[in-house]
Order: C-alpha cells, then sequence, then structure tokens
C-alpha cells in the first residue's frame, strides 16, 4: 500500500502550491497517471480521501487522467503505444517490447479556491 | 457512488460545500509525485560514484531467501569487500544474520511502510559508510510490488524469485521483473521435489523485460553462485571505470 505514502507527497506538494500560489483550499486535483507508474488507481483514491482529511484538500475530487505508455520494439525497431506490459507489436507480432514512456505520475491541473 | 459499498457519502461532502465557498479557479501544474524521492535517489548514486560503491537493491517476495543469499555472497566476495542495508517492517534478525558473516549491516525498520525510500536508503549509506570499490546490498522489504516504483540510487534492482513460487509471478508482478536488470531464480536445490517448469519462468520473465539477465542460483547447495558473483563482479567495474579519473587515481 504505498499509494498512502503517495497520498502524503501530494498533500505535502498541495502545501507547498497553497503558498506559492496563494491559495486557500482545493476542491479539485487532476492527477496524470501512466500504465507503468506502479499505481493502483482505485488504492490512490481510497488513501487519498483518508490522507487528506484535516488538510487543505478535505474533500478534494480526485480525477484521475490516464496518460499513454509508449514502447520501442526491439525486433522491428517501430515505436508503439501500449498499454500493458503484455503487449505485442502491433507492427511485427514480436513481444520484446522495451517500454520508453507511460510511468508519469503527476499532478496537472488544480480547482482552487 | 462509491463503486466498492455503493456509499454516497462523497457526493453529500460536495453539495455541503458547493453552498458554502466563493468562486474558484483553475492552475495548470506540472508536480512530478515521484520528484522528492527521485532527488534523494539522485544524491545517493552521486554520493556512490563518488565513493566507488556498487549498490544492489534486491528485491523479492518474502522468503523467497534473500537474506540467505547475501550470506553466502559475503562469504565467497570476504566480508570486507561488502556491507549490507537491511529494510525489514519488524525486527533486527535479518542485520544480526549478516554481521554473523563479520560484514557490516544497518538495520532499517519500516514499521507498516511497504518499501524503502530514497531518503532513509540516504541516512542509511552514511551511519554504513562503505569502503571504496566495496558492494553494498540493500535487502529491500519482502514485497514484489511497492519496492518497483521507488529508486533508492542503486545501480541496479535485483529480482529475487524462488523456484517454489511457480512460474507465473514475472506475469503477476509484471512492474517488479520490469525494473530489474537481474533475475535470480533462487532454491534451484528443491527443482527435483517440484513440478515448476524453469524454461517458462525464464520465458516468462522475458516476456516482461527483454533485456533482463537470469541467472539460477542455490545458496544451499552452491550451484549457480559462481554466475551471480561474475555478474556482481562485472558491475562492480564498471561502477569503477565510471568514476571521475581524479577520485579513481587516489
Ligand atoms: N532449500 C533451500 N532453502 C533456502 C535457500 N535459501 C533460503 N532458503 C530458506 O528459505 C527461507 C527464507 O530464507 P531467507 O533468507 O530468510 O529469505 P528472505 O528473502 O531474506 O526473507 P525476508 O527477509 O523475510 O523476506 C529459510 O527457511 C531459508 O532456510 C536455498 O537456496 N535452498
Ligand atoms: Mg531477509
Ligand atoms: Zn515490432
Amino acid at each position: 500500500m504505498h499509494e498512502i505514502s503517495l497520498c502524503e507527497s501530494i498533500r505535502e506538494m498541495l502545501e507547498d502550491q497553497a503558498i506559492e500560489q496563494r491559495f486557500e483550499r482545493v476542491r479539485r486535483i487532476w492527477l496524470e497517471i501512466g500504465p507503468f507508474s506502479c499505481v493502483e488507481p482505485d488504492a490512490l483514491r481510497f488513501g487519498f480521501d483518508a490522507v487528506m482529511r484535516g488538510s487543505l484538500a478535505e474533500g478534494a475530487d480526485l480525477e484521475i487522467v490516464s496518460a499513454p505508455g509508449a514502447a520501442k520494439c526491439l525486433n522491428c525497431g517501430a515505436t508503439v503505444r501500449v498499454a500493458d506490459r503484455f503487449a505485442l507489436c502491433p507492427q511485427c507480432g514480436h513481444a520484446a517490447l522495451q517500454v520508453t514512456a507511460g510511468d508519469e505520475l503527476r499532478i496537472c491541473k488544480l480547482e482552487v479556491v | 457512488m462509491c463503486g466498492t459499498c455503493g456509499c454516497t457519502e462523497g457526493e453529500q461532502r460536495i453539495d455541503a460545500r458547493a453552498q458554502g465557498e466563493g468562486t474558484s479557479r483553475m492552475i495548470e501544474v506540472h508536480l512530478d509525485i515521484m520528484a522528492k524521492n527521485d532527488r534523494y535517489a539522485a544524491a545517493n548514486r552521486l554520493h556512490l560514484e563518488e565513493i566507488g560503491v556498487l549498490a544492489l537493491n534486491m528485491v523479492s517476495s518474502p522468503g523467497s531467501g534473500k537474506t540467505t543469499l547475501l550470506v553466502e555472497t559475503i562469504a565467497a566476495l570476504g566480508p570486507s569487500a561488502a556491507s549490507v542495508i537491511e529494510g525489514d517492517q519488524q525486527t533486527r534478525r535479518d542485520a544480526d544474520r549478516i554481521r554473523a558473516t563479520g560484514a557490516r549491516a544497518v538495520q532499517i525498520n519500516t514499521g507498516k511502510g511497504c518499501h524503502l525510500d530514497a531518503h532513509i536508503v540516504g541516512h542509511a549509506l552514511r551511519d554504513l559508510a562503505p569502503d571504496r570499490d566495496s558492494v553494498v546490498f540493500i535487502e529491500n522489504v519482502g514485497n514484489l510490488v511497492c519496492p518497483a516504483g521507488f529508486d533508492l540510487g542503486e545501480a541496479h534492482k535485483v529480482v529475487v524469485l524462488s523456484v517454489t513460487e511457480g512460474e507465473d509471478k514475472p506475469l503477476k508482478y509484471p512492474d517488479m521483473f520490469a525494473a530489474a536488470d537481474l533475475a535470480l531464480i533462487s532454491k534451484t536445490d528443491l527443482l527435483p521435489h517440484l513440478d515448476v517448469d524453469m524454461d517458462a519462468v525464464v520465458a516468462n520473465a522475458l516476456r516482461i523485460n527483454p533485456a533482463l539477465d537470469i541467472l539460477p542460483v542455490s545458496a544451499r547447495s552452491g550451484a549457480g553462485m559462481d554466475g551471480w558473483i561474475d555478474w556482481i563482479r562485472a558491475a562492480r567495474s564498471r561502477v569503477a571505470l565510471g568514476r571521475p579519473i581524479d577520485t579513481a587515481a587516489e
């Protein structure tokens, strides 16, 4: 359940942002999550409400935006979109795909007051 | 409505809030949630490079044989050539087992924490003060899931999978096998008693990570230990080569 410690990082970042960007409360937060970020969205939602309680983001809505994953085929060299680690190369059908993007885990937008 | 239990707690909360507060504004940001851990990891990596130390982050499910393997590995490398950072939720047992070999060890207890992070490992590295050209093994908390996402500043993640765990584990826990550079298939002395298909273990691991090195080992019988020690020595010489010229000359 490392989602709890990730939520704690999110809370700290929001507290820093509140000072930097001068806001009082967070109403909604958009989180971009790649398919290879090692994060389970449901576990994150579960931890989010608990961890934000008593903070400037108590009761805030969590919007999860999925980021696309990409991989390079070691067989044909194509760069392709992939959603999981079992994908076959759509160009040549080979399983030798090396993931090159999709480990994003970032806050991309905030609705604040 | 909550998808799990059907509660409407969240909706009520939104209504109550909508009545009471002023107008909101939107801000676009780019805040990487792993940034803090990654900064500590980068600092650890730099520190390790400066002191010429190879750090290996040993990850696995509980009981795959990490500590037993490290005890035998230290016997082969020599107790002054290696030291260990032990991560467990509770107890100092694994650090005590390592110290019995004559090597130095620092124990981290994570309590409820399911993984080591780069900050706590940075402190442990400074407490351990490893010797130049030595190897530091970081035995992560037994957990095939969470440690995959946390860079500690290691040169390589080494995933240990025992033959008793079954050939489907790379497919069930792909993030860990994708993050690792080496997979050690441990407890191979037990193979005669099992019907596990070693070729399938290897094929599944390579399916997830085609660049993965895979070595079978038994800490009990010693089979495959030479290959693992050679792998460590090769990784250690890459660290030595990567060192800045001024420090390499000392
Ligand atoms: N047959 C056999 N048993 C082994 C081998 N290596 C370890 N074991 C046994 O596996 C059990 C777990 O070994 P540990 O070394 O404590 O495993 P670990 O991965 O360090 O465990 P945690 O730190 O608790 O996750 C012990 O009972 C060991 O004796 C091996 O090569 N062969
Ligand atoms: Mg252990
Ligand atoms: Zn291809």
